[in-house]
């Protein structure tokens, strides 16, 4: 078992000296599968970002039910009432056309508009927020609140926020497809590097297989290098989406306020991280191991 | 102890290395293996470490059946000989010392014991002062006796050395030739193919002769 351990250390050892002797060529095969991870990564990260927006949205539906500009207190008093009795409605509030107009003259860059109005526009209105539902019954309730007396429109809010939604589930499919394809990609790049790596230390693992090293002993130090290797690419790619998102941010911030958002991008969580890690280190591990079958067995003594 | 027991070795093309060879080395036996160029004498050395599988026989070493052992129970078989090459097979890229330490490298030795066991090896043949020299500045002479240590650093209990003191002078040969005398003092079982006539003539030891495959009576 202590042999075992300090064979395992001594092969990681090596590995990293490896690395060290070779900065030049290790860093540029880092840095390629960090430039290939970073695209799905990327993409990942900002419809994470998006979705967070829509996520949130979608879950508390919206209604806002708009009153003819005739209707009365009565009137108001009865929808209020039917809105309490009816079910999947979480909660509701009256907006009289008093304080919409109020609203509106508040925003700074609509004031003058709303102070050259001779009389209001307005509607009185309700703003509805539903219990979570599926879209279908969302229309239902649309439906049914749109044949009551007195109301003029009934507009779901959230539409806008479901197509987004539809859509970034579409973009995750897409970047899934991409993140194959890009993982098939880092598996080839490290079968390469091990087996250049196995190409020049031939005459190495020649004399070792002839003074009694089992395959394990002469596999263990590139399956280590490739799985060093996918990490560190993942790395890489971890830090290039950091720089990216803290660019962006930074651009973002002038386009946020202008929309009086405080919106900003997010980097990938520490479970995401975390998983990226170990997935792209298990990736340089597959391919180091399938060169390693493939090339090693070709080194027979003779 | 080695004994072949009727083995046949023929190559891919054809070509039959040895035939019907049978023999047995004794446990501390110094024994010198002739013959001419092409005679066999690789070969035969090869199938011990089951470099090379026999096409028949049977050939026992230490009491293993060599024929029966699997893939990868040979590297264990190969542990217990030391190997010297005709072709040496010293890795250039490193130092003495370094060649040295792989063989203790691969049996998972503690740095610090296998630097001292080196050490000993180097000393045993008189490479110690050139430790952390490159092979590529060794003569003839010292890179055969890098080879030797090398083979010898694990304490085998059998050594097996193809044309040792091939390319060399009569003196580097004479004490290249001690050096095995030496191990064979202390009870290792060495097996040295050979046709190096001032070896031969040194009739202390059992010598097998091959002509054509064929061990000669």
């Amino acid at each position: 078992m202590n042999i075992w351990l300090f064979q395992h250390w001594q092969a990681l050892s090596q590995t990293f000296k490896k690395l060290v002797n070779a900065p030049l060529s290790s860093l540029l095969s880092i840095i390629v599968i960090g430039i290939a991870f970073s695209l799905p990564l990327g993409i990942y990260t900002l419809l994470g970002n998006l979705q967070t927006i829509s996520g949130d949205t979608v879950n508390t539906p919206q209604l806002s039910l708009f009153l003819k500009l005739n209707a009365s207190h009565a009137d108001i008093e009865n929808i209020n009432s039917q809105l309490e009795k009816f079910p999947s409605i979480a909660s509701f509030q009256f907006i009289s056309k008093e304080i919409a107009l109020q609203q509106l003259q508040q925003e700074s860059s609509l004031n003058d508009i709303a102070s050259n109005l001779i009389r209001n526009p307005l509607p009185d209105a309700f703003i509805i927020n539903i219990q979570q539902i599926s879209p279908d019954e969302l229309e239902n309730i649309r439906a049914t609140i749109k044949k009551w007396p007195e109301v003029e429109h009934v507009q779901v809010d959230t539409d806008w926020a479901r197509r987004l939604d539809a859509l970034l589930r579409l973009g995750q499919l897409a970047v899934l497809m991409l993140a194959v394809l890009l993982s098939l990609a880092l598996v080839i790049v490290v079968f390469n590097t091990i087996r250049l790596q196995i190409l020049t230390k031939r005459d190495e693992i020649e004399v070792s297989k002839l003074i009694g090293a089992t395959d394990s002993f002469i596999r263990r130090p590139f399956l280590y290098f490739g799985a060093i290797q996918g990490m560190g690419g993942a790395i890489a790619a971890w830090l290039l989406i950091a720089l990216s998102i803290q660019a962006i941010n930074e651009s973002l911030v002038e386009l946020a306020q202008l929309y009086a958002s405080d919106f900003h991008l997010n980097h990938l969580s520490l479970q995401d991280s975390l998983s990226l890690l170990i997935f792209s280190a298990l990736l340089g591990w597959l391919g180091a191991r399938l060169s390693v079958a493939q090339h090693l067995s070709q080194i027979e003594p003779k | 102890m080695i004994s072949f027991i009727n083995v046949y070795k023929r190559y891919p093309d054809g070509f039959e290395a040895l035939k019907n060879v049978a023999f047995t080395i004794h446990s501390g036996e110094l024994v010198l293996v002739a013959g001419h160029s092409g005679a066999g004498k690789s070969t035969m050395l090869k199938l011990i470490a089951a470099i090379e599988r026999p096409t028949s026989g049977n050939i026992m070493v230490s009491d293993q059946n060599v024929n029966a052992l699997k893939k990868n129970t040979i590297p264990f078989l190969r542990r217990s000989l030391g190997l010297i090459f005709q072709d040496q097979k010293i890795l250039y890229d490193r130092t003495v010392f370094a060649n040295v330490m792989l063989p203790l490298q691969i049996r998972g030795f503690q740095r610090k014991t296998a630097a001292s066991r080196v050490r000993a090896a180097l000393d045993k043949v008189g490479l110690l002062e050139k430790e952390n020299a490159y092979p590529i500045t060794l003569s003839g002479g010292e890179k055969q006796r890098l080879c030797i240590a090398r083979a010898v650093v694990h304490r085998p209990s059998i050594l097996i050395a193809d044309e040792p003191t091939a390319n060399l002078d009569a003196d580097y040969a004479q004490s290249i030739m001690e050096v095995f005398r030496s191990f064979h003092q202390v009870g290792v079982t060495v097996v040295i193919a050979t046709h190096d006539t001032a070896i031969l003539n040194d009739n202390r030891y059992r010598i097998l002769t091959l002509n054509q495959g064929k061990l000669v009576i």
